[in-house]
């Protein structure tokens, strides 16, 4: 097999296959927690639980003044490799063309520059992340082979569409082959772990905010 | 009935045969799993953050208090039973099950440690709400026969004489009367349809009876009608603390009689944060009706009765004053307002807590760990956040409206020699009030109010 089948072959049947996969697993995950229902609650409300849903949905993005104090790497770093993960997959001109000619939808890109630094920035951040993880008592503790794995994952995909874009490993078509199967490879093991929370963590950020809201607290 | 409360079966009257079992402590977890707790599971990535809102991890330090780790149980009964990925695994016989032995090691971690406080779930970033879990947790401990000693006699005395601490009507009785010769006022007993029926916590009429002289006083000042049940007049509920529905129901349940047979529109809470919560967020649920009466704590009481006019208070405390919030009243219930308007009444010089409100931190007693004797060491580690809260502001006496955060900041501060008083907010409005035989008072309008 040339580089260019195996070029061909990840952007094709491969990427079938995990879209496929990616998007029935994720549709299996949210139906499974949303048929769980919750029970009818009888206690008078004191304010209004979808307003307080729909503003904790938001709010956390937002860490107060305590907690930034107790986890500053935890918030700073977090905050860093999320946001330029999403730049990175977003922003970048060939994944707007891939969005545009496999859903019809555009928007205008980074320049290459501008994402090749943000994309070195998530990278550094990703290492920090993991080096916090195997070091912070309490994230050592808690840590199970999942959490390595989706580091893992999340942090190949970065680290092959980094590599792809300047031309590291050769032929060009296997570097970038490598990027699309890492992409891949994240989205078939993404309804299978944690990196579900994804989309959850909205609906439990929701959640959150409506039981509190119910109470007349803004969480 | 006294007989029948002594066994396990009292704890789970719907299957009094079969006592305590590995299964149907899986059982009322697996009733506890819904959408939110099927959220928040699949949205945890380990980051530990929640540990850092947590005043047992935060000052012991060990990881194994961290809030989520609590619930590792029933994540694992999630994952195993509510998840197609899970059902596979367990299919072939893959992954983790839940142990008889798993349940006795999470006992401390879901009682000892946690006092349902809710400040994990105020920080945590995906948004889990691990307080609502830990509530549900507990439901399948009591039912595999893993809760605490102290909790378990707490519900039993409940059941069996009407209060957690096994306190009578009798030595109610004798503190009415002695309120009703030190006031000269009258406490009413059973009194017919009137607005407010009042309820009053065990720990309350043992360690600080001047609360009822408190409230007879202001009640009388402003014109409320009220009265005490000898059917029911504890408030809080031992079911709701060691996890068990089927008490939590037969408790609430001799309040709504109490209040349906008097024709009362009103029930009061008294200086309790759990009471109130149990009360007013779970009683209906337990009892699966909604209340024909309202619910108020005693706080948001006299804030209705000042914003109104009919509390006339004269001087001010002058000492420098801070304030401790319950976690059941404040995060947990949204009443924080009120409690400083009516320190704006009666305190010259009052100081919050830096972190207060809704993101206050906990005095560690609450969640039925001050009923737990185990855990008393960790109970005096945990009030140390409190303590150093305590120290950043300085101030003369604490203030609270909660007769477990109140012992447990004199039983702390004593044990660190720190010579700060702590008083209730409502005796403290007791004492500024105007008195009715001086010209100041305004006989026209109390009469009509």
């Amino acid at each position: 097999m040339t580089s260019m089948d195996f070029l061909m072959l990840t952007k094709g049947p491969l990427f079938q296959a995990a879209l496929a996969i990616f998007a029935i697993g994720l549709v299996v995950r949210i139906v499974e927690i949303l048929v769980l229902g919750r029970a009818h609650n009888y206690a008078e409300p004191r304010g209004n639980a979808v307003v307080g849903g729909l503003r904790t949905l938001y709010k956390r993005f937002h860490t107060d003044a305590g907690t930034f104090k107790a986890a500053p790497f935890d918030v700073v770093v977090g905050t860093i490799w999320h946001i330029g993960f999403i730049i990175a997959l977003l922003l970048f001109i060939p994944h707007v063309e891939l969005i545009e000619s496999t859903l019809g939808i555009a928007w205008p890109a980074l320049p290459n520059p501008v994402v090749d630094a943000i994309t070195a920035i998530t990278l550094l951040g990703l290492m920090a992340a993991l080096v916090h993880r195997l070091m912070h008592p309490v994230k050592r503790f808690l840590s199970t082979p999942e959490d390595y794995l989706i580091w893992a994952v999340t942090f190949l995909v970065a680290l092959t569409g980094y590599l792809a874009y300047h031309r590291v490993i050769n032929p060009y078509p296997l570097g970038l082959g490598l990027h699309i199967l890492a992409a891949e490879i994240f989205l078939v093991v993404l309804p299978f772990t944690k990196l579900t929370h994804i989309f959850t963590a909205f609906i439990a950020r929701y959640y959150n905010g409506a039981i509190f809201g119910r109470k007349g607290v803004q969480s | 009935m006294t007989e029948a409360v002594l066994t396990p079966g009292a704890l789970a009257p719907e299957a009094p045969a079969t006592g305590f079992s590995l299964e149907r402590g899986l059982q009322a977890l697996r009733e506890e799993m819904d959408a939110p707790v099927a959220s928040f599971f699949s949205s945890c990535v380990h980051c530990g953050m929640c540990a850092t809102a947590c005043p047992f991890y935060v000052e012991t330090g060990d990881p194994k208090y961290t809030p989520i780790h609590k619930l590792e149980p029933m994540r694992i009964l999630w994952e195993n039973e509510f998840t197609l990925w899970g059902r596979l695994k367990t299919s072939v016989g893959l992954g983790r099950k839940v142990t008889d032995e798993m349940l006795e090691e999470w006992e401390p971690l879901l009682y000892d440690s946690c006092s349902m406080c809710g400040r994990c779930s105020m920080v945590c970033p995906v948004g889990n709400d691990l307080q609502y879990m830990i509530r549900k947790a507990r439901e399948g401990m009591v039912a595999s026969g893993h809760s605490p000693e102290g909790l378990i006699a707490a519900s039993v005395r409940a059941v069996n004489t009407g209060s957690p601490m096994g306190l009578k009507w009798k030595t109610l009785d004798v503190q009415i009367k002695h309120v009703e010769s030190s006031s000269g006022l009258e406490v009413p007993v059973d009194k017919q349809g009137v607005d407010y029926l009042v309820l009053l916590s065990s720990m309350e009429i043992i360690n600080f009876p001047e609360y009822l002289e408190a409230i007879t006083k202001i009640f009388a000042h402003a014109g409320v009608s009220w009265t005490l049940s000898q059917k029911c007049f504890e408030a809080t509920n031992a079911g709701i603390q060691i996890g068990s529905k089927d008490i939590a129901a037969v408790l609430v349940q001799r309040v709504v009689g109490a209040a349906k047979e008097l024709g009362v529109k009103n029930v009061i809470s008294p200086e309790c944060g759990h009471a109130y919560t149990a009360i007013r967020w779970e009683g209906p649920n337990a009892i699966r009706q909604a209340y024909p009466f309202k619910v108020f704590h005693i706080i948001e009481v006299l804030e209705t009765l000042r914003a109104e006019g009919r509390i006339k208070t004269e001087g001010k405390e002058t000492d420098r004053l801070s304030m401790h919030d319950p976690c059941n009243l404040a995060r947990k219930s949204g009443v924080i307002r009120q409690q400083r308007n009516l320190m704006d009444l009666i305190a010259e010089d009052f100081v919050d807590l830096k972190e207060h409100g809704k993101l206050q931190w906990c005095c560690g007693a609450g969640g039925g760990v001050s009923s737990n004797e185990r855990a008393e060491e960790l109970k005096i580690a945990a009030f140390k956040k409190k303590k150093a809260q305590i120290e950043e502001v300085e101030p003369e006496r604490m203030v609270t409206m909660c007769a477990t955060c109140r012992t447990q900041l004199e039983e702390g501060l004593e044990e660190f020699t720190m010579d700060i008083p702590v008083v209730g907010l409502t005796e403290l409005i007791a004492d500024h009030l105007v008195e009715p035989d001086e010209p100041a008072a305004a006989p026209a309008e109390e009469t009509k109010a």
